[in-house]
């Protein structure tokens, strides 16, 4: 999509537009044919106002060569976009204080004016709730209707067939296939990973033991010192999966790293069987029975200069039999590495080669190989298939069913809601910093939904409950 | 149509409890004017502290008696200091920080002028004023030079070295050619070529920016070193004998009282670079260059998905920035001095510390450049006066205060969010 989009250029293979052929040199030479994108990390300035954003690259401008611009006519322009296409933004909002949903119809409305034919949307529903993910597809009906061509990227099943007139599924840079919107979904999966695998996540009821992890009253701030924890109270016990359902940003990251201890807890405690653990160095956390895997594997999970072998003992390196004083054990920790590869099925050149070679799945397999690699008694997974292939998936959520079954308490967070519910067997759903409801996994997906975005069943249907009076005012702001 | 807002925590307002930012200050106010009260009270004499509004002893003056002036000064501070503590409104807070300051300033002063040795109680506010701008001139320049290298996302350790060129080509061509005008324009190219190579390593070979911008300070030292001593000190009459800008008084402005005398009849490089504060601040808020490099300082890849040309800006706003520093370089050798070895002496690194103090912004650059150049100014004062305070006190203020900035003391600093990053296509 970069490429039609002229950020990368094509090493073979041409491009037509209305059936002329077309060489892309830049974005704006792409603009200038009619195409615009709607990236999937929006590409808008943060400190900017909305008009600023839309200008920015088409600015209108007076005063000759001083270049002065022309916010009225700016702001005229998006008011007159904004009407046309039922899209309301206010034109002097400063991006960074607008909602993640607003700042994608931002997105949309810059490129409305520059009079795209073709929108390309880049995974434009990962970051939104399901509401706001209903009301995008409205609006891309809307443009259809228009006359706008619309090229809807998603790795989400169920929008697809929601949205698409026609589907082509690509895997691995090469078109395998198109489809009709009446596919089926397991017809569309079996083309995206080449072979027939299955949604669901096969899993024998729990039966739950001991509380294992219990949090309570839990207050922990974010990097911006912004209360992002406000009050969790959590329990999982031996044996069950408690999933962790929300929308990104709503507490769930500040959570689970308050518990790892990579964040001060302010206030309340968290105990692992019993011993108070808040307040504890992460190192004594994870050697107490804890396996972790973080959400940013780049970042927090690997050290990508390292040997795979080098990952795997990450977390024990200095103990027998991997390390002796000051010195590590090379053989040792190759063997052991050799061993685990085969067990978790990385795809790796070999144990030496350094883990960034991999791809995300193969990455992901080797965290969650070092982590399972200890007796755990509580193992916490934060978005555990982010990026990750489909065959790493299924692997991956094999093994995080099995660590249940032999009675560890598992801990697992996601956005993606088809993951949480395929796991676990009880759904916590944060939001601002709260739980706002436990459910079962057989709960519909609407009502989780709503959950999702603040508004629990019993607040909705009160006449001033609290986060359901927040709901309700937004969407008078913007309606 | 009905939308959810999306949560966004970060939204949310911060509780910080009783102990606000704005209470800390008025604290730490509080004080300041409490020291000031009592101790500089006690230590001024019953002389009467004249601040003269002329260049020296004659002339109309504001007089107050040194004693009740540091307590009555000292008192304003404690008032401001008080109000802060007991909670003002939002807006308020920066004037009422600001006369608090200036009383704790004034205190100081009045302890100061009446304390000094008999027949010197008197501070001459046209020639300190006069100072403070020729002091922070350099600043000024420097700042700004800062502020468009870096609001397009590159950072300009590389200051003092694009201001000593300036000043050496200025010097070196200005002799030769004996026209100041010459002289001007070999600065200006002297400083942009400081900057070619800052924006040549930085940009196209994504050299560590802090670390060139170093390196390049050590070449412009090593470069215009080795030539001075070549050339210059051999042959003083020929090399380092440039023309000098003949001073030039502004109509009108010139008969204000007290600002007339000190800033409106004379350095024409004071025009220009207060000229060049309102151009740029203008340019970088309210023209499509300015919006244009806003957008590469802060999100460069947004501004390449619309078809701006992300390193054709910054090539051209680091080498207007050399321009700019160059410029400020020949405000010395053009106009006050003639070339020395290493002559700017740290003045661009000052110059990044105003950049920060005054946020990324040409106007508060401005105020952070005048700022520093007054503490420079009154330590010279205070030695004339044989002041108990030594100067060095003084000459660190400027990192100081960038420390406090910095450090988030008086409100949230934060640079261009694309500031030192290089920017790699895909």
């Amino acid at each position: 999509m970069n490429v039609l989009y002229g950020l990368y250029q094509p090493d073979e293979g041409e491009i037509l537009v209305d059936g002329k052929p077309l060489k892309l040199k830049g974005p704006s030479d792409a603009i200038g044919a009619g195409i615009g994108m709607v990236h999937q990390h929006f590409m808008l300035v943060p400190v900017f106002t909305v008009a600023e954003n839309i200008m920015l690259g088409a600015e209108q401008t007076r005063g000759g060569i001083a270049g002065f611009l022309d916010r009225r006519r700016a702001r005229r322009e998006v008011a007159e976009v904004s009407e046309r296409y039922n899209l309301r933004v206010d034109p002097d909002a400063v991006i960074e204080d607008l909602p993640v949903g607003i700042q994608q119809r931002v997105e949309i409305v810059k490129a409305l004016t520059r009079d795209v034919d073709l929108l390309i949307l880049d995974e434009p529903t990962a970051v939104l709730t399901p509401q706001e993910t209903e009301e995008l597809l409205t609006v891309m009906r809307s443009l259809k209707a228009a006359g706008k061509s619309i090229v809807f990227i998603t790795h989400k099943l169920g929008e697809v067939k929601a949205i698409a007139d026609r589907i082509t599924v690509i895997r691995r840079g090469k078109t395998v296939g198109t489809a009709s919107p009446e596919a089926s979904r397991d017809e569309l999966a079996a083309l995206m990973v080449g072979r027939n695998v299955r949604l669901t996540v096969d899993k024998s009821p729990a039966t739950p033991g001991d509380p294992v992890l219990e949090v309570a009253g839990l207050v922990v701030d974010d990097d911006r010192q912004i209360r992002a924890v406000d009050g969790v109270d959590l329990t999982v016990r031996a044996g069950e999966v408690l999933g962790v359902a929300g929308v990104q940003g709503n507490g769930q990251t500040e959570l689970i790293e308050a518990i790892m201890g990579l964040r001060p807890v302010l206030a309340g405690t968290v105990s692992l069987a019993g011993d108070r653990i808040d307040g504890w160095k992460t190192k004594k956390v994870l050697r107490a029975g804890v396996g972790y895997v973080p959400e940013d594997r780049s970042v927090d999970g690997l050290v990508k200069e390292f040997s795979v072998a080098e990952n795997l003992v990450l977390d024990i390196y200095d103990r027998p039999p991997f390390g002796a004083g000051l010195a590590l054990k090379p053989d040792a920790i190759t063997s052991s590495a050799k061993e685990r590869i085969e067990q978790f099925d990385v795809r790796t050149s070999s144990a030496d080669a350094p883990v960034g070679t991999l791809s995300g799945g193969n990455q992901q397999k080797v965290i969650v190989a070092r982590e399972l690699s200890r007796p755990l008694k509580l193992f916490i997974a934060a978005q555990p298939t982010r990026g990750v292939d489909v065959g790493s998936i299924e692997f991956i959520h094999s093994r995080i069913v099995h660590e249940r079954d032999v009675g560890t308490a598992v801990v697992v967070v996601s956005s993606e809601l088809d993951e949480v519910i395929g796991l676990a067997d009880r759904i916590a759903v944060m939001y601002r910093g709260r739980i706002i409801g436990v459910v079962g996994p057989d709960t519909p997906r609407e009502e989780i939904g709503l959950l999702m975005a603040g508004i629990s069943p019993d607040a909705a249907a009160a006449t001033d409950g609290g986060p359901a009076t927040d709901a309700g005012s937004a969407s008078e702001d913007e309606a | 149509m009905s939308t959810m807002a999306v949560p966004d925590v970060a939204v949310a307002p911060v509780d910080e409890g009783f102990w606000t930012r704005s209470r800390k200050v008025g604290l730490t106010l509080l004080a300041l004017g409490l020291l000031a009260a009592v101790l500089f009270g006690a230590l001024a004499t019953d002389q009467q502290a004249r601040f003269t509004l002329s260049d020296d002893a004659a002339g109309a003056a504001l007089e107050i008696n040194g004693t009740i002036g540091a307590i009555l000064f000292g008192i304003i501070a404690i008032a401001a200091g008080a109000a802060l503590l007991a909670g003002v409104p939002k807006r308020w807070f920066l004037p009422v920080l600001g006369v608090g300051l200036v009383g704790f300033v004034l205190s100081f002063l009045c302890w100061q002028v009446s304390a000094a040795p008999t027949g010197q109680n008197f501070m001459p506010l046209v020639n300190i004023i006069r100072g403070t701008f020729i002091l922070a001139l350099p600043l000024i320049f420097g700042a700004l030079a800062g502020v468009l290298c870096e609001r397009s996302g590159v950072v300009n350790v590389a200051i003092e070295g694009q201001l000593l060129m300036g000043a050496f080509s200025g010097a070196l061509f200005g002799s030769i050619s004996g026209s100041v005008w010459v002289g001007l324009v070999a600065a200006a190219v002297g400083g942009a070529f400081i900057s070619l190579l800052l924006a040549v390593f930085a940009i196209r070979y994504l050299v560590d920016q802090v670390v060139i911008g170093i390196v390049l300070n050590l070449l412009a030292v090593g470069v215009t070193g080795f030539l001075y001593e070549r050339l210059m000190q051999t042959d003083a009459e020929q090399y380092n004998s440039a023309p000098r800008f003949s001073n030039w008084e502004i109509p009108l402005l010139k008969d204000i009282p007290v600002l007339g005398p000190a800033l409106f009849r004379g350095n024409i490089f004071l025009y220009v670079g207060l000229l060049l504060v309102l151009v740029i601040h203008i340019g970088l808020f309210r023209t499509r260059w300015g919006l244009r490099t806003r957008s590469v300082g802060e999100h460069p890849t947004a501004a390449d998905t619309l078809g701006v040309k992300v390193l054709r800006v910054r090539y051209r706003n680091v080498l207007l920035a050399g321009v700019v520093a160059g410029i400020g370089g020949a405000s010395y050798t053009l106009a006050l001095y003639s070339f020395t070895k290493n002559m700017i002496g740290g003045k661009g690194f000052i110059a990044l510390a105003a950049l920060i103090f005054g946020r990324w912004n040409p106007t508060g650059a401005l105020l952070a450049a005048l700022f520093f150049g007054f503490a420079d100014q009154l330590a010279t004062y205070l030695s004339a006066i044989n002041s108990s305070i030594p100067s060095q006190f003084l000459a660190m203020l400027p990192y100081l205060a960038t420390i406090l900035a910095v450090a988030g003391l008086v409100g949230r600093v934060r640079a261009p969010a694309a500031d030192g990053k290089p920017y790699i296509k895909g």
